[in-house]
């Protein structure tokens, strides 16, 4: 309705015009690096050696993404297959979205729904770790890890990773917006504490599940700091990390060809999610269906 | 079916005492209805029947079965809530279901007692609907049905009608006195509106401040209030008190202007002792010339079928009266009004209690 009323009078459309042009403009420049890395994954590597990319895809996309995908046959040094790396990306990035998610949801239903002795000071100190980012403590968690044989591991990738506080304080205030009586005609139905949170509580968080699961998998699949300290062999190495170790030192040129190809592939995961899962990230962001 | 015995049952939040011991013994079928005004505790002593809050001291059996110790599960009782408390992600069918599949009810018996209560409640229609899908009352109607469904001993109700607009809640009101009439199930329902329990109720227990004040059926409750403060809720307008005082043989009540009352039993017990003397709006009449009261007018209120004046007495108390049919009178008129004996209400101008009579 409102924006009906905008167009009769002269001059609304132009006032229409303006968001879409800057919004326009917006895109293009967000957009362009990423055309960018799209066309330059279609030369060969000499063509952008020479520093000047054209703006027209090439004729060498199969052979960069059959090389990247599989073994290097590139200038420099043997390089990782992306087939790999990519897999162990989408490992560390499942397991930490999903280990997130189970771990907060349970942290924050014991909190939300069941009163036991120091439960503040429980709510507390998860509060007080949102002030601790992985960067923080990353030398005494590395140490934790390196003693316990958990580096080069999905385990040692991983696990550091999933405690976290943001998820648990998001399902605490959903959990305190479903209503008391609610608790107390599952209570007199005969549902335990358990029932109570598969058959209730679990269907009432799933649009919140879905939009944490996009956020956290992407959180995860981005990881840097933390893959490029705890993975050693080549076997583990995850596609961020990967992206950058392509990147010569001086001594043998660089596969740009192969680093855009990689650098795609490496996108096209987050944006499969980010679709496939955008009607219930966006409500779960806007409405808690109640 | 079964009883419902409450055996000097207390309840304190900390220092605070919410129920300060209550009895009363509900018969087998039996509707009671718990009434007071918001915060006198009705909802507490009924969440502690249903277990859900516990029980600081007395006893509480249902069926005979003392249940202090009782997880709300396994009481044997259903409650409707004041917001209906459905699954808002379960059809209406699974909302009802879902007790009897917890407590591992046979699939054949689900479905049937489903539709059975969906039959009476004629939610037939809605089975496969969500709770967002249905009006307030319908939603009602499946909090009742997760009631019915489960067949248990005693109903609770907490203000389940409270969340309806006007019309639909006396058209509820009737649908549950005719469902409790037809299940016979013992009910315990709390209310703050008396009209709700003055319909349904078999009996009324009227709190006030954790107390229960008075036990009766709603005739009895209305007839002979057994204090200021139920005579005070019961009846809209509410009933007339004004200070009086005991002539000197007992015989009759005098108001501090002179105004004097006879009684229909002498109390010369009492010769010459203060009074709260209470009338109820409707049992004032207006006479021709010779009432003993005289009114000024202030406010004439019709309402229809009844009109309502609001006015005053020589000595500025207010009083109300209620007499059926049009208008008849304008604001700065005097009336003169009279009520007969037998509805004077009298009660002790210190404890509130009403006097034997
Ligand atoms: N959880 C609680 N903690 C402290 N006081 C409470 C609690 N629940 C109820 N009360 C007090 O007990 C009294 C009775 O409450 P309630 O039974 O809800 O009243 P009603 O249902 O009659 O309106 C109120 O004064 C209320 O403040
Ligand atoms: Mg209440």
């Amino acid at each position: 309705m409102t924006r009906d009323r905008a167009n009769p009078r002269s001059g609304g459309r132009l006032m229409d015009m303006v968001p879409h042009l800057i919004l326009m403009l917006g895109v293009l420049i967000f957009a362009f690096p990423i055309y960018v890395t799209v066309i330059g994954s279609t030369w060969d590597a000499a063509t952008i050696g020479r520093g000047n990319l054209p703006l027209t895809p090439g004729g060498e996309m199969l052979n960069n993404y059959a090389s990247a995908w599989s073994e290097s046959q590139g200038n420099r040094v043997m390089h990782t297959p992306v087939r790999i790396m990519m897999w162990n990306s989408l490992v560390m990035a499942l397991v930490i979205a999903l280990g997130k998610i189970a771990i907060s949801i349970i942290s924050a239903y014991a909190v939300a729904f069941f009163r036991f002795p120091l439960r503040m000071v429980f709510f507390w100190m998860i509060f007080i770790t949102l002030m601790l980012p992985v960067e923080v403590r990353i030398i005494p968690t590395y140490e934790v890890v390196a003693n316990l044989g958990l580096i080069d591991s999905y385990a040692g990738l991983t696990i550091p990773l999933i405690a976290s506080a943001t998820a648990t304080l998001l399902f605490r205030q959903f959990f305190l917006t479903i209503p008391d009586e609610l608790v107390e005609a599952a209570k007199i139905d005969g549902a335990g504490a358990l029932r109570f949170f598969v058959d209730v509580v679990l269907p009432l968080s799933r649009t919140n599940i879905a939009a944490l699961f996009v956020i956290l998998f992407i959180y995860g699949w981005n990881q840097y700091l933390w893959p490029l300290l705890i993975t050693n062999s080549a076997e583990m190495e995850t596609v961020v990390i990967g992206i950058t170790k392509m990147i010569g030192n001086g001594e043998a040129a660089t596969d740009w060809n192969l680093i855009m190809a990689t650098t795609v592939l490496a996108m096209l995961p987050p944006v499969a999610v980010v679709v496939l899962m955008q009607r219930w990230f966006v409500k779960g962001l806007v409405d808690s269906e109640k | 079916m079964a009883t419902v015995d409450l055996n000097r049952v207390r309840k304190s939040y900390g220092a605070v005492e919410a129920i300060k011991g209550i009895d009363i013994g509900v018969a087998d079928g039996e509707f009671l209805v718990l009434l007071g005004p918001s915060g006198c505790g009705k909802s507490t002593l009924l969440r502690m029947v249903a277990g859900l809050e516990s029980i600081t001291g007395g006893e509480i059996a249902i069926g005979g079965r003392v249940v202090n110790g009782l997880e709300p599960k396994d009481r044997d009782i259903a409650m409707v809530f004041q917001n209906y408390a459905l699954y808002p992600h379960m059809s209406v069918f699974d909302n009802m279901a879902y007790g009897l599949k917890i407590r591992g009810l046979p699939k054949a018996e689900i479905q049937a007692r489903v539709a059975k209560a969906a039959e009476i409640l004629e939610l037939g229609r809605f089975l496969d609907r969500r709770p967002s899908q249905l009006s307030g009352g319908q939603r009602q109607r499946v909090a009742m049905g997760r009631a019915i469904v489960r067949e248990p001993a005693a109903f609770l109700f907490d203000e389940p009608l409270s969340n309806l607009d006007a019309k639909l809640r006396t058209q509820m009101r009737v649908e549950i006195k005719r469902l409790q009439d037809r299940l016979g199930i013992t009910s315990l329902y709390v209310t703050h509106d008396q009209v709700e329990a003055m319909t349904l109720a078999d009996r009324i227990l009227v709190m006030n401040h954790g107390v229960a004040e008075q036990v009766g059926t709603p005739l009895e409750v209305y007839q002979r209030p057994a204090s200021l403060f139920v005579a005070g809720f019961i009846g809209s307008p509410p009933m007339n008190v004004l200070d009086a005082r005991f002539d000197a043989a007992g015989q009759g009540v005098a108001l501090p202007g002179g105004t004097a009352f006879l009684l229909p039993r002498p109390r010369p017990d009492m010769a010459g002792r203060p009074i709260k003397l209470g009338v109820r709006p409707e049992h004032l009449a207006v006479t021709s010339g010779d009432g003993p009261l005289i009114v000024t007018v202030d406010l004439v209120e019709a309402l229809g079928a009844d009109t309502v004046v609001y006015g005053r007495l020589p000595d500025g108390e207010g009083m109300v009266v209620r007499v059926a049919g049009l208008p008849f009178c304008r604001e700065g008129e005097t009336l003169r009004v009279g009520a007969p004996p037998d509805a004077l209400h009298l009660f002790d101008a210190e404890t509130g209690r009403r006097l034997a009579d």
